[in-house]
């Protein structure tokens, strides 16, 4: 295998140009945030309000479940043969609806998780809800709501990679360009560099756990 | 004629729609068993050295993180374009459920439950199967039912690859023929069957352990 991404990385086709390796990083990074930022901009605010309220486990624990269940390459398949293989958004909203049920689950759980007695002494003090909510509840259950976010982000870098069975770029360009040329190299090299963007991700969102959760949090091993 | 059923596939998907369901059963079922295999001892091993359990998380965590198809993609070397590539990497997938879901079980055992059992004369092996599992296996079960569920719709990635992952193959052809129904058909039975094993394997929970609270039970 150490031969194939050497011979990889030493093909002048893929040093620079469309079909470089930064050029592709590049693409995939692009499509995994605009995925990752309409998933959390969905997710959160119902999360947040289902949480706070504290109702609807049920719908979204089934949510969650259907979520598991739907294969993100059917359903780019069916939105490119619908919509047209070359409309964004049949990428899109795949990705966008991999990631929606983790950030939707981990979050209202970790609200609901969140002790009573705090919440309660919070609003003893007099803050209104929206106090509580932002200052007391997500502070507490932050830990959660990132693992949530973490997991959606991982899921999305990594299944980003199918984007390129339809007309898309990104990372995933070299593994379905490599299969279907038969160059072995090509599609080891492209599934590396997914690896390598994802556990950047998973560095990255740790890093922001350690910095964002407030010590007092942490769970002492 | 009317009579042809959407069961009955074109020609060119070069599988029988039974063929296509017995492919996805056997590998994703046989997948999450494996993985259950695996991590019985492991999850035990970090329920019992506590220092053992933040790295092997790590770990799973990581290896949970390799997207499915570049996973496929570094098996294809060493096993080729075949079931076994799949089967391989979902029940490594299912790991990163399952081996969280074993330790968190094995910790709802009381403690007062494994001293009585041990005063009771029970050895190792028959205090693990008859005390502690039974009482793990509803914790133990969840994570099973998620396991099963997600393989059973990360398999049909496998399909980009070659003639493989059951019903996913029902998504290449159909996009390479143009052919909607396909498409849809893979959908509808991806979804139905993970389903339909989520409830089947909360049913033969209830059965196995008739007095876990429900509640416990839970996702």
């Amino acid at each position: 295998m150490i031969d194939f991404l050497r011979q990889f990385f030493s093909d002048p086709r893929f040093q620079s140009g469309y079909d470089g390796i930064w050029q592709r990083i590049s693409e995939h990074c692009w499509y995994s945030l605009i995925a990752f930022l309409c998933a959390a901009a969905i997710g959160l605010p119902l999360a947040l309000l289902t949480g706070h309220i504290g109702r609807g486990d049920g719908p979204i624990a089934a949510l969650a479940a259907v979520g598991r269940a739907m294969p993100s390459l059917g359903l780019i398949v069916l939105l490119a043969v619908k919509i047209g293989v070359f409309n964004f958004n049949a990428a899109l909203i795949p990705l966008v609806a991999l990631a929606v049920p983790p950030i939707l689950l981990t979050t209202h759980e970790g609200l609901r998780a969140v002790e009573r007695s705090v919440v309660d002494a919070a609003r003893g003090m007099g803050m209104r809800p929206l106090q509580v909510l932002f200052r007391v509840e997500i502070p507490s259950a932050l830990p959660l709501i990132l693992s949530g976010l973490r997991t959606a982000a991982v899921q999305v870098v990594a299944t980003t990679t199918i984007a390129a069975v339809i007309s898309f770029g990104g990372l995933g360009r070299y593994v379905v360009d490599g299969l279907s040329q038969y160059q072995y190299y090509q599609v080891v090299g492209g599934g590396f560099l997914v690896v390598l963007l994802s556990v950047a991700t998973l560095i990255l969102f740790s890093v922001i756990t350690r910095l964002a959760v407030s010590p007092g949090l942490r769970r002492n091993r | 004629m009317i009579a042809a059923s959407v069961f009955d596939l074109p020609s060119y998907v070069q599988h029988s729609y039974l063929g296509l369901l017995g492919e996805q059963l056997e590998v994703s079922l046989g997948a999450t068993l494996g993985g259950l295999l695996v991590s019985l001892p492991i999850g035990q091993a970090c329920a019992r050295w506590r220092l053992l359990y933040p790295p092997v998380l790590g770990l799973v965590t990581v290896a949970y993180s390799i997207p499915s198809l570049a996973l496929f993609v570094f098996l294809i070397d060493y096993t080729g374009i075949t079931d076994t590539t799949l089967f391989i990497a979902l029940a490594l997938y299912s790991l990163c459920i399952l081996v969280p879901g074993v330790v968190d079980g094995i910790r709802t055992v009381p403690p007062e439950v494994k001293l009585a059992a041990d005063a009771m004369g029970y050895g190792p092996a028959r205090r693990y199967f008859q005390v502690e599992l039974p009482i793990a296996a509803p914790t133990i079960m969840a994570a099973v039912r998620v396991a099963t569920v997600s393989s059973i719709s990360l398999m049909s990635i496998g399909a980009v690859i070659g003639n493989l992952g059951g019903f996913g193959q029902l998504f290449t052809t159909g996009l390479r023929s143009f052919n909607l129904s396909l498409v849809w058909l893979g959908l509808f039975s991806l979804v139905v069957l993970a389903l339909l094993c989520d409830v089947l394997l909360r049913l033969a929970q209830r059965l196995m352990t008739p007095w876990a609270d429900r509640r416990s039970a839970r996702a």
